[in-house]
């Protein structure tokens, strides 16, 4: 399916008329069969996309609730490779929710490119987010996944100027991610006027689709970032309640049955955000 | 014409290329936020470089705040000692605040004068390049905030107490291994977070296209007055030129003019901590692969999914699981031997120095020292070592008295 089945969930959405709410989680958090688990929640629980965080070492563009996820999978044991086997298994059972992988280069490029990419699709994924690969780094990565028909998704920042965008936008596919403010993930929350100019300001260089993320953590502002963006991404609210609950103690479906509880508040909230259709 | 990738090239001195590229190495791998900036400094940097007054200006404060040029001294009771080769020593550890870090210190707080940033951050291991970034901060009126891990303030107490005499604000990094790779990242995560009107001073020949390029260019001063100065001392180039390797700042700084020069050889000397065959080391080149992190590509301590490993070195300044780019090309291509020393090694090598010379040299530099140690007994008289001595062990003693079960 690949691009396809994120082209397909958002013009799905088009059609209802309303945003897409996108769920991060880290791979493997806090461990295999829970992380299983919470995935396969997502779409019940209401969420229309979901990104599926890579664990490494060093996330740079990460604040501490990423930082944290990750390293509780990283605890676990978990590898690349058992996060490709994780998408493997969720698409046994759901055949059309995408799932993007975001993370960062090294264990890709260690794993080797066009393994991955074979493996990758195989496995049932359906576009990449790779935060260290800007424009500048497109041969390494980005021109071989889309020519493998996975989505490349670019990430654009409130820095990413004028002159700047339609580079970031060439070579990109799916939707285009934009980064709500400068800082990292888990930061304050954006302000939703400067966020809505800015929607509008992409969407006069792309007409592919807008999802909008960094600080979304309630329903509430995932409500009113939805108002003018095609999605709301929420990523360490999620994450941070996955560390709380498994600190409790809770894992596999209690632990799934909390977490998609409130993931259901946040597409709850989505929702709420209806709009014309365009 | 068309030629094989792993040809000898005319020069050793013409990288990077235009994407910041050192053969497979360098690049530009960092968050979007960041791109605009970086290709702001790359232009703001390419204008300065050629621009006289700002060649002026750096030329005045190396002259007269850090005190270049640092002397060529003969080591004589070390020469003697070993009984074979001429070692020389570029006494880097006499600059101002007693390390090589200060050169590239003032060239880069001038370009973010240039550049009209109000701000500064910085990344420290060993806490040097914290102390020379505080101290340039300070001389500049900037406002300065060094991240360093908690493991590294630590072991260098008497850098943190430094650095915030200076004005700093030190920022203790509780993340991963809590050394200079988490500074590192944490570093990143200011800076991407308060991108419009901060400067990041980076310390080592590593990270993100161009800092690899500038701080080897603010370094290569080193290597510069050093190569005048053995025409002087001894009537022609050394033989050998010895530097330790972390990032590999002071290492690139002493070998980039002599690149081009054939007969000059040259040995980098990575930690080798407990020792290669142990795993706890710092030795990128020798046990590490290429991989992507910090902004550039380059070899790397990982294990088999990609993940970073912990490095370990007695010194602060070694202990980074990477390596600055163009060392890694200087190694694929072989124009520079990449060789390794133990902290036993190097304790050994800062001791004998100490009390034959006088000079307490930085644990880094014993590095290079105790590769001295190793090569020059049996080199001819008529064979001349050149080693950086890249900076003062002061800051050291705590780490060394624990080492050598003494109470301070």
């Amino acid at each position: 399916m690949t691009v396809a089945r994120i082209e397909a969930r958002f013009a799905a959405l088009k059609e209802e008329g309303r945003p897409g709410l996108v769920v991060f989680v880290t791979a493997g958090d806090p461990d295999l069969e829970t992380s299983l688990e919470v995935i396969k929640g997502l779409p019940a629980a209401g969420a229309d996309l979901i990104e599926l965080g890579m664990p490494f070492t060093d996330p740079m563009a990460d604040g501490p609730a990423i930082q944290a996820a990750g390293l509780r999978a990283l605890n676990g044991g978990q590898t690349l490779r058992k996060t490709l086997d994780l998408v493997r298994r969720f698409r046994e059972d759901d055949a059309t929710a995408p799932i993007i992988l975001m993370g960062y280069f090294n264990p890709i490029y260690s794993y080797g490119v066009a393994a991955f990419l074979t493996d990758a699709k195989m496995a049932g994924i359906d576009g990449l987010i790779v935060v260290d690969l800007p424009t500048e780094e497109d041969p390494e990565l980005c021109l071989p996944a889309m020519a493998e028909d996975l989505a490349f998704i670019r990430l654009a920042t409130p820095t990413t100027d004028e002159a700047r965008l339609p580079t970031v936008l060439r070579n990109t596919s799916g939707f285009v991610y934009y980064v709500s403010i400068n800082g990292i993930t888990g930061s304050a929350a954006p302000d939703t006027a400067a966020v809505s100019a800015a929607v509008t300001r992409l969407k006069g260089h792309t007409d592919l689709p807008v999802a909008v993320g960094f600080g979304i953590r309630t329903p509430e502002q995932a409500a009113a970032i939805g108002a003018t963006a095609d999605a709301a991404v929420v990523g360490s609210a999620v994450v941070s309640m996955i560390g709380t609950a498994a600190a409790e103690g809770l894992s596999g479906p209690d632990l799934a049955a909390r977490v998609n509880a409130f993931v259901a508040t946040l597409a709850e909230g989505v929702r709420g955000a209806r709009r014309s259709a365009a | 014409m068309v030629q094989a990738a792993s040809a000898t090239p005319n020069s050793f001195r013409t990288g990077p290329d235009e994407h910041g590229h050192f053969g497979i190495h360098g690049g530009r791998f960092v968050a979007e936020t960041l791109m605009p900036l970086i290709l702001d400094l790359e232009k703001a940097y390419e204008t300065a470089r050629k621009d006289p007054a700002f060649r002026a200006e750096l030329t005045y404060f190396l002259t007269h705040y850090v005190g270049r040029p640092s002397p060529l001294y003969f080591a004589e009771r070390l020469t003697d000692h070993f009984g074979g080769a001429k070692i020389y020593l570029k006494r880097e550890e006499l600059n101002h605040t007693g390390a090589h870090k200060i050169n590239n210190c003032i060239g880069q707080i001038l370009l973010a004068k240039r550049m009209g940033k109000k701000r500064i951050i910085a990344e420290t291991g060993a806490g040097q390049h914290g102390v020379a970034t505080a101290t340039v901060a300070a001389r500049f009126g900037l406002p300065c905030t060094i991240y360093m891990g908690e493991t590294d303030i630590e072991r260098q107490s008497p850098n943190v107490f430094r650095m915030k005499l200076l004005g700093a604000e030190v920022k203790s990094v509780t993340s991963g291994s809590r050394t200079l790779k988490d500074a590192m990242n944490e570093a990143l995560r200011d800076w991407v977070t308060t991108v419009e009107d901060t400067f990041y001073i980076i310390g080592t020949v590593a990270g993100p296209h161009p800092y690899p390029a500038m701080v080897r260019d603010f370094q290569a001063v080193i290597g510069h007055e050093a190569k005048a100065q053995m025409m002087k001392a001894e009537g022609r180039l050394p033989d050998t030129l010895v530097a330790c390797v972390g990032g590999g700042s002071n290492a690139l700084g002493l070998f980039h003019p002599f690149l081009d020069e054939p007969d000059v050889r040259m040995d980098a000397v990575e930690a080798a901590g407990l020792g290669l065959e142990t795993g706890k080391h710092a030795a990128s080149l020798a046990k590490g692969r290429p991989g992507v992190l910090h902004g550039n590509r380059t070899y790397l301590l990982q294990d088999d999914d990609g993940q970073i490993i912990e490095a370990h070195s007695i010194s602060a300044g070694l202990d980074y699981p990477g390596i600055g780019p163009e060392h890694s090309w200087l190694h694929d291509i072989g124009r520079v031997n990449f060789v390794s020393a133990t902290d036993q090694e190097a304790l050994d090598a800062f001791q004998l120095c100490a009390r034959l010379e006088g000079i307490i040299p930085a644990l880094e530099s014993s590095h290079a020292l105790a590769h001295v140690a190793r090569i020059a007994g049996d080199l001819p008289k008529d064979h001349v070592i050149l080693v950086n001595l890249s900076g003062r062990g002061d800051k050291d003693i705590f780490t060394v008295a624990k080492a050598l079960g003494a109470e301070l």
